[in-house]
């Protein structure tokens, strides 16, 4: 039982590959059906509730998308400091439970061209492979787009480091 | 922390972080290289220092630019924490997905479905 249970949770690990220069791939498996993970992953209704990682105090603020081909969509997050981060971007291909394309751009750095994402969508086992894949105009551009997230990412590993000083400072101080 | 991907989020700021992987520079070898004025590669200059991700020393006459190595160890993370990030969102993704699935089990196929595709 035990070992089923770490199968599949390996099975579940989201894994993150470097592409070449300007191409970034994500894969991750879910235990649910294709159109519900389809619906998830599109409509604001259910994305305004996982695309902002709370673990790391960002919380969504907006999330508006015209889920149609040539439909623009818009999310932003805050953090804890009250700084917002916008993202927008337009649906260039929905084919319903099997695969997306789509442009997304940080606004601040905009000018620096857009991301095109193609997410495709497989029935696996009783669950679904998802696979996004992110190709940046240009390395700098890839380096930007990833910009928010990774602010948002190191204060979380700051945090940890805190954590774990203090520990330090805990086992230290009791007496042997 | 966004400042420092702004720095580099510019063409002529990133080829110039890229030299300086190689070695120490002066400005005007820099300039050389990129075709550049010095005046605008002293300006990239100043933003990458205040970013944090260049330092500078004077030998001589010269000011010699080289990378702060500690920066780059941040960077070299990068791809780690992108990870982490859509992790983090996946673990909230599975939440949502399984709260879907027993709605979907209580009222039968779901009735927000209308969107037929045509």
């Amino acid at each position: 039982m035990d070992r089923q249970k770490n199968a599949e949770r390996k099975a579940n690990s989201t894994s993150l590959e470097h592409i070449g220069e300007r191409q970034i791939c994500i894969r991750r498996r879910f235990d649910a059906p294709t159109h519900i993970v389809f619906r998830a992953w599109i409509e604001p209704e259910f994305v305004r509730r996982w695309w902002a990682p709370k673990s790391q105090q960002i919380e969504m603020v907006e999330c508006d998308a015209s889920v149609v081909v040539g439909g623009t969509f818009r999310y932003v997050i805050q953090d804890n400091a009250g700084q917002r981060y916008a993202f927008n971007g337009t649906y260039h291909e929905i084919v319903p439970n099997k695969r997306l394309v789509y442009t997304q751009s940080f606004e601040p750095m905009d000018e620096n061209g857009r991301v095109e994402i193609t997410v495709t969508f497989h029935e696996h086992s009783g669950g679904t492979q998802v696979e996004s894949v992110e190709t940046y105009p240009n390395k700098e551009a890839l380096l930007a787009a990833m910009s928010a997230g990774l602010e948002l990412g190191m204060r979380n590993s700051l945090e940890q480091l805190e954590e774990l000083l203090q520990l330090q400072t805990l086992f230290a101080s009791q007496p042997h | 922390m966004i400042e420092l991907f702004m720095a580099l989020a510019e063409p002529n700021r990133l080829q110039i972080v890229e030299l300086l992987v190689q070695e120490p520079r002066t400005v005007l070898d820099m300039a050389n290289r990129l075709s550049l004025q010095q005046a605008q590669t002293s300006k990239h200059l100043r933003v990458l220092r205040e970013a944090g991700l260049v330092s500078v020393e004077v030998s001589g006459q010269h000011r010699l630019y080289s990378l702060a190595p500690k920066r780059f160890k941040e960077l070299d993370s990068w791809l780690t924490q992108y990870r982490q990030l859509w992790k983090d969102r996946f673990e909230q993704l599975d939440e949502v997905l399984g709260k879907m699935m027993n709605e979907e089990k209580q009222n039968g196929p779901s009735k927000k479905r209308r969107k037929k595709s045509k």
